[in-house]
């Protein structure tokens, strides 16, 4: 789960991490009257979306007087921004961030992670702000520094103070750095996050350490016992299939390709658009339909592939377990009774109860195309599309 | 022989008398699994499935002497299972539940590492479909009957994957020693590498299927290991070749988030250390047809 930024925000300033003075606005009135409320000459105005490279696209915007401000406002509010981040529809900006601009002397990086290696949090810092960190991990990983913290123990002061060392900070400067890194890790800690990322850390010119931007990942898992986490959610800000998908108990990725796939199981779901890529298709969607799927269950799966117009052949792949092949045939019959299917439709059913589900297909009359391998379906669909 | 389990290892269930934990106790119960009882809190002293419950696992190991545990118990609830095992001294348990928190399961793994090594409870999953020695006994909720006894051992993170796997060898007369599942999660029991070991050790097994995928070190991990360490050949196959960057394909582990762990880069990684990896997931029982056979 994302969350915007003015809510980053504000989880860091409850946890004392330092941030430049600023607030949330929703009209051009508010924006205005916040710059006023931050005093100062100088404001940035942040469209607030679920997307990176914001800047890039314009939806950042550095501000001189109120007027300008209500003019940023204007412009932002309700407009479409397309990042390379948000895919060509774009995301539509309902919120700004308005806060004092500060004058930067040097950008540092911070963030905390879930490290799979160690099974513990672990910092990561450098003096590098302002790129790309995966990028400095590969050209100059020295220039990398890491802390690992012990789950029972939480991050030590002097661990926070290795870093701000490590960074080149001075001396006045170390307070906020210990204060900045404790508090990441108390909103990890306390949030159940993934990641946090602090990126860019600033040292201001008048000798600050401030916190400009920041992005968290959740834990959905966790999510059951961060109710005010959860209520941070925007789902304007998500892809409609995949929120509908998750209301349904379904996990759906939308992608670029053409093939619908619907599937049981994430690792056979992964190889199935695998095999589809080896004979020259390319998959529109991931979907797992899970473990113990009512026909109801897959009869909805099944609607939300075909929702994507760009789905021009539809690949079923069924290797039942605890999932049974005739509730699948039965959910994929429902279905067709009540959508027109415009595409070729390849299934392929395995495992639990599987004669009677290809005996619900076959009696069913539809025109399905039906497989008994893996790779004698992916074969299938893509000839099948290619038709 | 098998690794980790066999038909007289003494099999608790938590979470005996839930839905879920029941129906599945009795798949493994039909399967030839030596299921003792079960825990439930609060539901001890009574009988289910003809077994009987028990409210604290210390108690259900006193009384039957139980070896291992499956978890069947609920998310929010699972991590502190697995720790009531470890303590009450199982020396194997298979957590079967999805949806744990992260943050659980590293205090779970901090908590089994206070065990000196030969206490050490071992732990596969969570969120896996669990282990299976075929034709011996079953923890788990894979369909036994796809599986051959033999002498290949398969361990894999995804259930549905593992499952393919066993059926196309199933169909060219190759058989399991015992198959295991490490389960989806970024933080997870035994890894690939310490599983490796067991199959290395086991007279029974012959060579190794290994079904990982998109996300984590563990596979490359695994890949070092086989190369210095380990006689019997490994087949490989990674899932995840189409998955864009940053996205979670399901599994909460299953994603691409640094340098080494995209399906491309294991699979050159794993060939680097002498495995032969399968490009397409139709060709694992092909592939390790051809390994048995020289």
């Amino acid at each position: 789960m994302d969350i915007h930024e003015y809510q980053a925000k504000h989880l860091l300033a409850k946890a004392g991490v330092p941030i430049p003075n600023g607030g949330v606005a929703h009209t051009a009135d508010e924006a205005a009257y916040l710059a006023h409320e931050i005093a100062g000459d100088r404001w940035v105005v942040k469209a607030q979306i679920h997307s990176g490279a914001r800047g890039k696209a314009g939806g950042v915007k550095i501000c001189n007087s109120d007027q300008a401000v209500r003019d940023a406002a204007t412009e932002l509010l309700g407009k479409r921004l397309v990042t390379n981040q948000t895919g060509p529809e774009g995301k539509v900006c309902n919120a700004l961030y308005v806060e004092a601009a500060t004058d930067i002397e040097r950008e540092l990086y911070v963030a905390m992670v879930l490290d799979r290696e160690s099974e513990q949090i672990v910092v990561v810092a450098s003096a590098e702000g302002g790129v790309e960190i995966e990028e400095l991990a590969e050209e100059k990983p020295e220039a990398i520094q890491r802390e690992l913290v012990d789950p029972a123990i939480g991050l030590l002061d002097f661990q926070a103070r290795e870093l701000a060392f490590g960074l080149g900070l001075a001396p006045g400067q170390i307070a906020d750095a210990v204060k900045t890194f404790r508090g990441l890790y108390r909103l990890m800690r306390d949030h159940d996050a993934t990641m946090v990322e602090v990126n860019p850390l600033v040292a201001t010119k008048d000798g600050r350490l401030l916190s400009l931007d920041a992005k968290f990942g959740f834990d959905d898992n966790a999510l059951f016992r961060q109710p005010k986490i959860s209520e941070l959610r925007d789902r304007a800000q998500e892809d409609p299939r995949e929120t509908a998908a998750q209301d349904q108990g379904l996990s759906y990725v939308g992608l670029d390709g053409d093939i619908g796939c619907m599937i049981n199981g994430a690792g056979l779901a992964m190889a199935t658009m695998d095999m589809i890529k080896h004979a020259g298709g390319a998959p529109a969607n991931f979907l797992d339909i899970g473990g113990g799927a009512s026909p109801e269950r897959v009869a909805n799966a099944f609607r939300l592939v075909l929702s994507d117009d760009n789905v021009g052949a539809m690949l079923v792949n069924i290797y039942a377990g605890i999932n049974r092949c005739d509730w699948v045939a039965q959910g994929i019959v429902q279905a067709l009774g009540e959508i027109e299917l415009n595409v070729p439709l390849v299934v392929r059913l395995s495992g639990t109860n599987v004669e009677q589900g290809k005996k619900i297909l076959q009696e069913s009359g539809y025109p399905i195309i039906t497989a008994d391998t893996l790779a004698d379906a992916a074969d299938k669909v893509v000839s099948a599309r290619g038709a | 022989m098998a690794i980790l389990l066999d038909e007289k290892t003494p099999v608790l269930v938590q979470g005996f008398t839930g839905r879920i934990g029941s129906f599945h106790a009795q798949e493994m119960i039909d399967y030839g699994t030596n299921v003792v009882g079960g825990v439930t809190p609060g539901k001890g002293g009574g009988e289910h499935l003809g077994r009987p419950v028990f409210n604290t696992v210390k108690e259900a190991v006193r009384e039957t002497g139980a070896q291992a545990s499956v978890v069947f118990v609920p998310g929010p609830y699972a991590a502190d299972s697995i720790c009531e095992a470890a303590d009450a001294g199982i020396e194997y348990c298979v957590a079967i539940t999805d949806g744990i928190p992260a943050q659980d399961m590293m205090r779970v793994k901090r908590y089994l590492r206070l065990f000196p090594d030969e206490y050490r409870m071992c732990l596969t999953g969570p969120n896996c479909a669990g282990t299976i020695s075929p034709g011996k006994a079953m923890m788990g909720i894979m369909p036994g009957h796809i599986y051959m006894p033999g002498k290949v051992g398969v361990v894999a993170r995804s259930g549905t994957l593992g499952y393919e796997a066993a059926s196309q060898m199933k169909e060219r007369g190759i058989g399991i020693s015992t198959a295991v599942g490490i389960g989806g999660d970024p933080i997870n029991g035994c890894s690939f590498q310490r599983i490796m070991a067991f199959f290395e050790n086991d007279p029974e097994t012959e060579a190794v299927m290994m079904i990982g995928e998109i996300g984590g070190p563990q596979e490359a991990e695994a890949g070092a290991y086989v190369r210095d360490h380990m006689s019997k050949p490994v087949v490989a196959f990674i899932a995840g070749l189409t998955a864009p960057k940053g996205r979670r394909m399901g599994h909460a582990g299953a994603i691409v988030s640094g340098a080494g762990e995209s399906a491309q880069e294991k699979a050159e990684i794993l060939r680097g250390c002498g495995i032969t990896v399968c490009e397409r997931p139709s060709d694992l029982g092909e592939a390790m047809a051809r390994q048995l056979n020289g």
